[in-house]
């Protein structure tokens, strides 16, 4: 039983960061245009780098 | 991103531009500005590409980006860039745009109240997986010790998570208790509140059943409903917002030094203003100099074009056809027509009977019914068990938690979300939450002819009478004007113009010129010298040789006819009110196959034609554009008008029908009707799922498990219901 020691803060962790990550991405406003995003990955171009904010 | 403007020319002229101009645009001072363009068309990752690669290349665009969700464009451009030009320039290549005004579309609180619950949403989200896991140990037969830990870690995760994700739904049921009233959320914080803290007492007791899954599941199930809900009215807020933002309200003020353009709000009595053709008169005003056309449909429904001259009173709304006038304007803002008539809409508005939508109705059988079970099931119990408590009080727990409106929190946004995106897809734009409902109730459709039924623009259809060499001259002369008719008439393809001199327009009257020596005029009859006739028409006058005329019928709108005969063939009556003469009237209820019209009514009319229907028991579908029109769709039972409307109009109007064609109009309908019995087996389900989980619960036999199992099950079958709209 011992390996829930680690196993627990780990599971923890790995859900935490998954939560810090959303919160990041809803922060930078990618569910703005959920539509678009999905039609973007169809076009032939590109950007080079993100757009600066 | 690609930097799009490095050519150097667009550069130093916008940066000339930037010191020579002063007018600025309210906003970012010299650092350029944003412009808001509508691209009501855009549905691809072509249309994307073409709109923001097209305005690249204009110039002074620094950057565009499309959000294809809300169906715009934001471009960020040098102050000089005219939005106008922007759009037009889209429209030329192929993607229909509208300059929107950026100030009406202020960042709105929808938006941030959407992203809130999103991140509650995603929050909860989270919290539920974790605390599932854990859980799927406990059930999986951890006992003693492991429980135990693993309760007080779910306990760990789950309680700050409901404490910040739960919220919208404390706040909502408080306000409502706070004004002694039930509604949904009252009994779903209830059942959150009672399931965490009941939980947290088991767990110090070592108990067995912890709610914490089912208590975070349910909050996550239910905000997933809501924020459907919210995104929904969302989409449609900005969309309405955006149709507003459509009319810039800007005019051309005349003062000492020149011209000036100033927005229509800061018109005062007396001032005096230009209006070019092609323009709407913005404002009420005599006409002070000048003479001209103006096409009033939009107002009466009247086809005609009606002369105007000095002395003559135009109403705001009204659009100026061949000549420039100058107005000395009468009454501004609050006091013109145009803002009376939304006046009269309003109290209409607010007369109309208060519709109780599906949901309402179940919410007020609901909540009282889940409180008084619980109850009983505590009373009984602590009855049965001579007292415990504990016991009594878990069972009435499990009730709560069992008979959880997920399913009936998500049979209705789960389904409305589903159809509106289908019809929005299709250029239909629901305002209203219930007009999905009242829509579907539909059996009777009335419709407006001009600018409704018809485009509004003229199509000569006699051209055939006319000896080649008329129509030469015809052709000739009408290419000297831009008035609408001269303009149909100077498209006909394979005549090759007579060769005139001396072309010169009478704005208001027509246009003259010299063919052979001999003067030729087209305009109207009185000018002319020719008998009027009862239809649209423009008159030529060869030399003393007696007049011809050219007669018009308003071409239908796209998809008008396949509208009209799919809503007769699927049993709808269908009638036909305008306020134009009797003849155009009837002519385009011959060709649309309309056997019910009638001709020119007033707006009281159209008003009394709906009441009559409804006191036959109908209930009416208006679709209309026209100020005339405004009084009946505030009177029908649920209204459209398209995107060419008048502002008064869509603002009443339950719908906005955003493409040009009519052509959606049945489907619109069938999807409204399909939806409405989406939501009711929705219903269903969450009945039959109540009346086998409740008896469970009452008799003590639901335990975490199957809660959460039910809970999960009866959400995702009423999602994937709701799914099957979207299908076809």
């Amino acid at each position: 039983m011992n390996v829930l020691v680690f196993l627990i803060p780990v599971s923890i962790f790995l859900g935490m960061l998954g939560l810090v990550l959303f919160v990041w991405t809803m922060k930078r406003g990618q569910y703005d245009d959920p539509e678009g995003a999905a039609q973007r990955i169809l076009s032939g171009q590109w950007d080079d780098k993100p757009a600066d904010e | 991103m690609a930097a799009p403007v490095s050519a150097c020319p667009a550069c130093d002229a916008a940066a000339l531009a930037e010191t020579t101009a002063g007018r600025g645009f309210a906003g970012n001072g010299g650092e350029g500005k944003r412009i808001m363009l509508s691209l009501p068309t855009a549905h691809c990752a072509a249309c994307i590409v073409g709109v923001e690669g097209g305005l690249a290349t204009q110039p002074g665009v620094r950057s565009a980006r499309v959000n294809l969700t809300l169906k715009r464009a934001t471009v960020e451009a040098d102050e000089d860039v005219e939005p106008q030009a922007l759009a037009d320039y889209l429209t030329s290549i192929g993607f229909e745009a509208y300059e929107l005004d950026a100030g009406a579309l202020s960042a709105t609180a929808t938006d941030k109240r959407s992203k809130d619950l999103l991140m509650r949403l995603g929050v909860a989200f989270f919290g539920m997986m974790n605390v599932m896991l854990l859980s799927v140990a406990v059930w999986s037969g951890a006992s003693d010790a492991t429980r135990d830990m693993f309760h007080w870690v779910s306990a760990g995760i789950a309680l700050p998570i409901v404490a910040f994700s739960a919220q919208p739904f404390f706040i909502s049921a408080w306000s409502a208790l706070r004004v002694k009233r039930l509604n949904m959320d009252v009994p779903i914080s209830l059942a959150i509140l009672l399931a965490s803290g009941m939980s947290v007492y088991e767990v110090m007791n070592h108990g067995e059943n912890a709610y914490f899954d089912a208590a975070i599941s349910l909050t996550m199930f239910l905000l997933a409903g809501r924020y459907l809900d919210q995104r929904t009215r969302a989409v449609a807020r900005s969309a309405a917002e955006e149709l507003a933002a459509l009319e810039v309200p800007r005019a051309h003020r005349l003062t000492g030094e020149g011209e000036e353009v100033v927005p229509v709000a800061e018109l005062r009595v007396g001032d005096v203003v230009r209006v070019t053709p092609g323009n709407r008169v913005p404002v009420d005003g005599m006409v002070e100099t000048g003479e001209s056309e103006v096409d009033r449909s939009l107002l009466t429904g009247e086809s005609l074009p009606v002369f105007a001259g000095p002395g003559m009173m135009l109403n705001a709304g009204e659009a100026n056809l061949t000549g420039p006038l100058t107005l000395r304007v009468a009454a501004a803002g609050k006091d013109s027509s145009l803002h009376r008539m939304a006046d009269l809409v309003a109290i209409a508005e607010t007369a109309r009977n208060k519709y109780t939508s599906l949901a309402d109705k179940a919410a007020a059988i609901y909540a009282p019914v889940v409180h008084l079970v619980a109850l009983a099931a505590f009373v009984v119990w602590l009855v049965i068990t001579g007292g415990d408590v504990r016991h009594a009080l878990n069972i009435a727990v499990a009730v709560l938690i069992i008979t959880c409106p997920c399913a009936l929190g998500l049979a209705v946004p789960a389904v409305t979300t589903a159809a509106s995106g289908r019809l929005f897809k299709r250029g239909m734009l629901l305002k209203s939450a219930t007009a999905m409902e009242r829509l579907a109730e539909v059996d009777h459709v009335v419709f407006d002819k001009t600018g409704t039924l018809t485009e509004g623009n003229p199509t000569p259809d006699n051209l055939s009478d006319h000896t080649d060499a008329d129509m030469a001259v015809a052709v000739a002369l009408a290419q000297g004007s831009s008035h609408p008719l001269a303009r149909a008439i100077a498209g006909q393809a394979g005549v090759v113009p007579a060769p005139v001199s001396a072309v010169r327009e009478v704005p208001g009257h027509g246009i003259e010129a010299l063919w052979q020596g001999q003067e030729v005029r087209l305009g109207r009859a009185e000018w002319v010298g020719a008998n009027q006739i009862g239809r649209t028409a423009t008159y030529l006058k060869i030399g003393k040789r007696p007049a011809v005329a050219f007669t018009f019928t308003d071409a239908l709108r796209e998809g008008a006819d396949e509208a009209v005969a799919a809503l007769t063939a699927a049993g709808y009556g269908v009638t036909l009110v305008s306020g134009d003469a009797e003849a155009a009237v009837r002519d385009v209820a011959h060709r649309l196959g309309i056997t019910d019209y009638r001709a020119g009514m007033l707006p009281e009319g159209k008003v009394a034609v709906l009441e009559t229907l409804a006191a036959h028991g109908k209930r009416v579908l208006m679709v209309g554009d026209g100020l005339n029109d405004t009084a009946a769709l505030a009177a029908a039972h649920v209204s459209i008008s398209p995107a060419s409307a008048l502002e008064a109009a869509r603002v009443v109007s339950d719908i906005v029908m955003l493409g040009k064609s009519l052509a959606p109009l049945p489907d619109t309908l069938a999807t409204a009707k399909k939806a409405t019995r989406r939501i009711k087996e929705n219903f269903g389900v969450a009945v039959v799922y109540n009346a086998v989980s409740i008896p469970l619960a009452l008799i003590g036999l639901a335990t975490p498990l199957s809660a959460a199992l039910a809970m999960s099950t009866s959400s995702i079958i009423v999602s994937l219901n709701a799914l099957r709209l979207r299908a076809k």
